[in-house]
């Protein structure tokens, strides 16, 4: 009997061991990005789409901006596509990155509960709805984690004055997905990319409470890693993907993205920076 | 969503055969598979040279053992991380965020509980079965087969718990993975990702099949240490 189950858990073991494939490095792209491209659906769209024609695989790697810069400036993947301006330019100006593309924007919003303690729905502007909430009479969950959503969210504090510290600032350190739940939960207010909240908001006890200000303005970079500085980067498959993703197909496809209905993201892709890809 | 529904949901994603649920199972699976193959073997020689053979540095080498049993798997995965990276001394290897990364950081944690639980089997085997095998004349090799036969209960009871522990883990295979879609995302990582997205449903569905390889796995483990009980004189 022992034997048998001995036997019968080996071969298991075995057979699922049987399954590993070898694989091919140089099709192999990997992309480290945001976890609101991943959350939100857009690369599951997207990718299956460019592989098909490319013959490329893409592995995913979601992290926060912060987190998929660093991984770039490591050579451990092969191209970002993030969202931080100002960090993005940074990256690109100590020669980690080769040139930044623009691909798309949506927008952030500012979500709360339904009842809005902090009044923010009347506020005329961003600094407005953020020094209000600084008077802290509610929570504020922060991503804390040092991704583009967090860096954004930072940069409003400023822009309005305020320095959030006390009980009602919540560092949670987690993806948007995670966040959003916390607010929810909590009663509490955050700062959230459109794509995540519209994906999401079906099971959340939240309300779009402030919108439309230009500081709010979320666009997305593609940038690969530079071989000069990593040559076992695949840059030829990066350079394959931002063509695809700034070319006409990548770009339409990323226009009929929709979810419940809605647009997420919209393209922007400067033709001038096109040249810069020709083969 | 309740918790009713989030489980009938997952039900009836396992049972539907739901293509990608059973392709992250299989991931795990085929993973946690590779890393205790390749951790058995020399994790059984170490144990028998702990338990059976005597020469300086042993004791440390077992007390060492047991303190790498409490290491949290996420200063293992960070430690492969560094060294694995681009940047780090094995950079060249471009293994990170691939299944190799994973067996690595599932055989490092794996080692130490079977090195400790089959030296405490080994050492419980009665010297004089070494003593006796040697004497009628069984070579060193042959003596330790009986050894190790001697210790089978023990032994299976480590293999057992080791991969109970390593196809549960999430620290290490996400740092070292990327929990990359249909190449490193594995039950637990996946758990993880759609706990954070809101997908309930996926996450117990997932969680269902872990609870009942680890009830299958104590099961195993019950009986084996029940009949390793009998053998003992």
């Amino acid at each position: 009997m022992l034997n048998r189950l001995l036997f019968l858990f080996l071969s298991l073991i075995f057979s699922t061991s049987l399954l590993a494939g070898p694989q091919n490095h140089s099709r192999v792209i990997r992309l480290a990005t945001t976890t609101s491209t991943e959350n939100s659906g857009l690369l599951h769209y997207l990718l299956p789409l460019f592989e098909k024609e490319s013959g490329y695989r893409v592995h995913v790697i979601a992290v926060g901006t912060g987190k998929a810069l660093r991984m770039g400036r490591d050579g451990d993947v092969d191209v970002v596509l993030v969202h931080a301006r100002s960090a993005e330019r940074k990256f690109v100006a100590e020669g980690f990155g080769e040139h930044r593309f623009s691909v798309m924007y949506n927008d952030f919003v500012l979500v709360g509960p339904r009842d809005d303690p902090a009044g923010v729905r009347s506020a005329a502007s961003a600094d407005e709805a953020f020094r209000r909430l600084g008077e802290g009479k509610a929570l504020f969950v922060s991503r804390g984690d040092d991704s583009g959503t967090n860096k954004k969210e930072l940069a409003l504090w400023k822009s309005a004055g305020v320095h959030p510290r006390g009980g009602w600032y919540r560092e949670a350190g987690q993806g948007m997905g995670r966040v959003l739940q916390m607010a929810s939960e909590l009663g509490a207010y955050t700062l959230t990319d459109r794509g995540t909240w519209l994906a999401m908001k079906k099971g959340l006890d939240l309300r779009i409470l402030h919108q439309g200000d230009p500081m709010l303005f979320n666009p997305y970079g593609i940038i690969a890693v530079n071989p000069e500085r990593h040559p076992n980067v695949n840059h030829q498959g990066a350079l394959a993907l931002i063509r695809w993703f700034v070319g006409k197909e990548g770009q339409e496809k990323i226009a009929a993205f929709r979810k419940e209905g809605e647009q997420l993201f919209i393209p922007n892709a400067q033709p001038s920076e096109l040249a810069l890809l020709k083969p | 969503m309740t918790l009713w529904e989030a489980t009938d949901h997952a039900m009836r994603l396992l049972l539907g055969g739901d293509e990608s649920l059973w392709r992250i199972i299989g991931i795990s699976f085929k993973v946690s598979g590779i890393a205790i193959l390749m951790a058995t073997p020399p994790a059984v020689l170490t144990a028998f040279a702990l338990a059976w053979l005597r020469f300086p540095g042993r004791r440390l080498l077992i007390s060492l053992f047991s303190t790498l049993l409490s290491v949290p798997a996420v200063v293992v995965g960070l430690t492969l991380y560094l060294l694995l990276s681009n940047q780090g001394p094995l950079g060249d290897w471009r293994l990170l965020f691939t299944q190799s990364a994973m067996v690595a950081g599932q055989v490092v944690l794996a080692f130490p509980i079977l090195v400790a639980m089959g030296h405490a089997a080994l050492q419980s085997v009665d010297q004089r079965a070494w003593e006796t095998a040697r004497t009628l004349g069984a070579s060193f090799f042959k003596a330790f087969l009986l050894v190790l036969r001697e210790s089978r209960f023990g032994l299976l009871a480590a293999l057992l718990a080791a991969y109970g522990r390593i196809i549960a883990e999430v620290g290490a295979s996400m740092m070292l993975g990327g929990n990359i879609l249909d190449y490193t995302r594995n039950i637990p990582t996946a758990i993880a990702l759609e706990t954070s997205k809101g997908e309930f449903a996926q996450g117990i569905a997932l969680g269902v099949v872990l609870l009942l390889l680890a009830s299958t796995l104590n099961g195993l483990l019950h009986y084996v240490q029940g009949k390793g009980g009998v053998s003992t004189p």
